[in-house]
């Protein structure tokens, strides 16, 4: 862990000097151009210090960025609309619904295909497919259709997350399904053991550590999928709308600081599946 | 309503499912008739899907705005080809395939380097991993201010979606060589290229056809996406926004169509080619 510490302290401090770097670097030739027009000369340090304040950057210096995230979630009431918790919680509730809608499905199919040959056989080569076709380019479709149906809000956009986090779950668990080893499944046919009793007793103990490492990337797509069910749906409220509204003013800052705002969910989000994820194998004995 | 349309579909629906159950339990001592069957067992499920959906389409008069029937679907695709052929062009031949190539390209030089150092190694992979499962796409408004309208800001967007998969996915690649070639190699007297030619690199071959495999979907996912922040008016996701506006969902559905054909055959390319790479690999050799 020692080890680890002072070489990403190092990444990460020489992200933070590029970033610096790049914010200089991209805005200074709008500051010269203010002072060609203004007929004035800037000395170095004023150019530097000049670009870490503009109100619309071409990249916002990471303390510009820091302040914005404190003005919006600190200073300002949990309920404004203007609060970057706010629309971090909208986002974050469609993306859990989505995420655990995908589970119960990803479980479901594999445990039909686990169980029957036929859905091994027809339904596996759709369900790969079903993936290199780009549902976050249909969000917006899969929304304004079921809007016009009568269903909105939180259901449209849990969807498209559905859709992302069902296949990497279902994939790992039809692999953790068939992970026992032929000897333990024998030992079950000893006993006379029926097929639910193989699968509640043996199948699903022994997929649970597959179930963890496909939900931490199912999580992460999922919230993915709710950022894009966000973009159509006229930007009302979410990190997406953040986003969509940044880009249609040119508040750069307003933008970053919804990128960061999802970094941090996206990161919080998979902590949170590893932390159960380990700590439900140590309570089963099968901590490493 | 119309009962006839939802029965026939139905009907169809079961005749299929029998037909599968049956060629599923059946084992072929031929292997080319076994492989026939196993492909043709999805196409079956595939085409019973399309049958079910244009027969409740009619059978429930379901209104086309909402879900057109396949039928109509692919009348909009041969009446419509040129726009399409134009989408695709702006879409996936230029900004898709310029930024996977570039972001790929990138990733796999990036993570050579990164393999080579190893305080990068211990410092820089953590934070690839995280990066990796960051929601990118999100970057896509700042790509378009940066690069503008056209398709460079798609590309861009595409190259840094595709960078971390790539440089996350080799390095744990190049280090799946075994202890005994590499001794073996040692005993050679083989130098840094030699052993990273001959052992790590066709070693590292599946993990990086994973990613590549990964990017080919994040690509276009990326290159859409990236078009609903502005775009000049022609591609796949200009399209499909434009088009949810006015209300025409066939075409959105031809443009679906085109985007899931591309996805699919890229992938399909990308996996006929690690097949070949790869043919020593224990999942290609029975």
């Amino acid at each position: 862990m020692h080890d680890r510490v002072i070489p990403i302290g190092t990444v990460l401090l020489a992200i933070f000097v590029l970033w610096y770097v790049f914010t200089v670097v991209l805005n200074a030739p709008f500051e010269r151009d203010q002072a060609a027009r203004a007929d004035t000369e800037l000395s170095t340090i004023e150019l530097i210090s000049n670009t870490m304040v503009q109100k619309r950057p071409i990249l916002p210096a990471p303390h510009q960025v820091a302040v914005e995230i404190w003005e919006t979630t600190v200073e300002k009431k949990i309920t404004s609309k203007r609060s970057l918790v706010y629309h971090t919680w909208v986002t974050l509730s469609s993306t859990l619904l989505g995420f655990a809608m995908g589970t119960v499905l990803g479980i479901l199919l594999a445990v039909g295909i686990v169980h029957s040959r036929v859905l091994d056989k027809s339904l596996m080569p759709w369900i790969i497919t079903s993936q290199t076709i780009p549902i976050l380019a249909i969000a917006p479709m899969v929304i304004v259709v079921l809007n016009a149906i009568g269903i909105s809000g939180l259901l449209p956009k849990a969807v498209i997350s559905m859709y992302l986090s069902f296949f990497p779950v279902a994939v790992g668990m039809v692999k953790g399904f068939r992970s026992p080893e032929v000897m333990h499944l024998d030992l079950m046919h000893t006993y006379n053991a029926s097929r639910s009793q193989v699968f509640w007793k043996l199948r699903w103990p022994a997929s649970v550590p597959f179930l963890f490492t496909s939900m931490k990337v199912a999580v992460a797509i999922s919230l993915v999928g709710a950022i894009v069910g966000e973009l159509p749906t006229g930007a009302s409220a979410g990190l997406g709308a953040r986003l969509l509204s940044g880009s249609y003013y040119g508040q750069t800052i307003q933008i970053w600081s919804a990128l960061i705002a999802a970094s941090l969910l996206a990161a919080f989000l998979v902590m949170m599946v590893d932390i159960i994820g380990r700590s439900v194998t140590k309570r089963m004995g099968m901590a490493a | 309503m119309n009962l006839t349309w939802i029965f026939a579909a139905l009907t169809f629906w079961i005749a299929t499912w029998a037909i599968n159950q049956m060629l599923a339990r059946q084992q072929f001592s031929d292997k080319t008739v076994q492989t026939g069957i196993d492909v043709f067992i999805p196409i079956l499920f595939g085409a019973a899907l399309l049958v079910l959906w244009e027969g409740l389409c009619r059978g429930f008069n379901v209104p086309p705005v909402l879900l057109p029937p396949p039928s109509m679907i692919w009348e909009r695709i041969t009446n419509s080809l040129d726009i399409l052929w134009a989408d695709f062009q702006q879409t996936y031949l230029k900004a898709v395939l310029a930024g996977y190539v570039m972001g790929c390209g990138s990733g796999f030089i990036a993570a050579i380097i990164v393999d080579r150092i190893p305080f990068l190694r211990k410092g820089l992979l953590p934070v690839g991993n995280l990066v990796a499962a960051l929601p990118i796409v999100g970057m896509a408004p700042i790509m378009v201010m940066w690069f503008g309208f056209d398709w460079p800001s798609k590309a861009a967007v595409v190259v840094i979606m595709t960078f971390f998969p790539m440089l996350v996915n080799t390095v744990a690649g190049l280090a799946a060589s075994g202890h005994i070639e590499r001794d073996l190699m040692h005993t050679y007297a083989s130098n840094y290229m030699q052993r990273l030619m001959k052992l790590r690199l066709p070693a590292a071959m599946p993990f990086i056809f994973n990613a590549l495999k990964i990017n080919s979907t994040l690509a276009l996912i990326g290159a859409i996406v990236a078009e609903f922040f502005g775009t000049p008016i022609v591609g796949m996701g200009f399209r499909i926004s434009t088009e949810v506006g006015r209300m025409n969902v066939d075409m959105v559905w031809a443009e679906i169509f085109v985007a899931a054909l591309a996805g699919s055959l890229s992938y399909g390319l990308i996996a006929l080619l690690e097949r070949a790479v790869t043919f020593w690999h224990p999942s290609y050799r029975s």
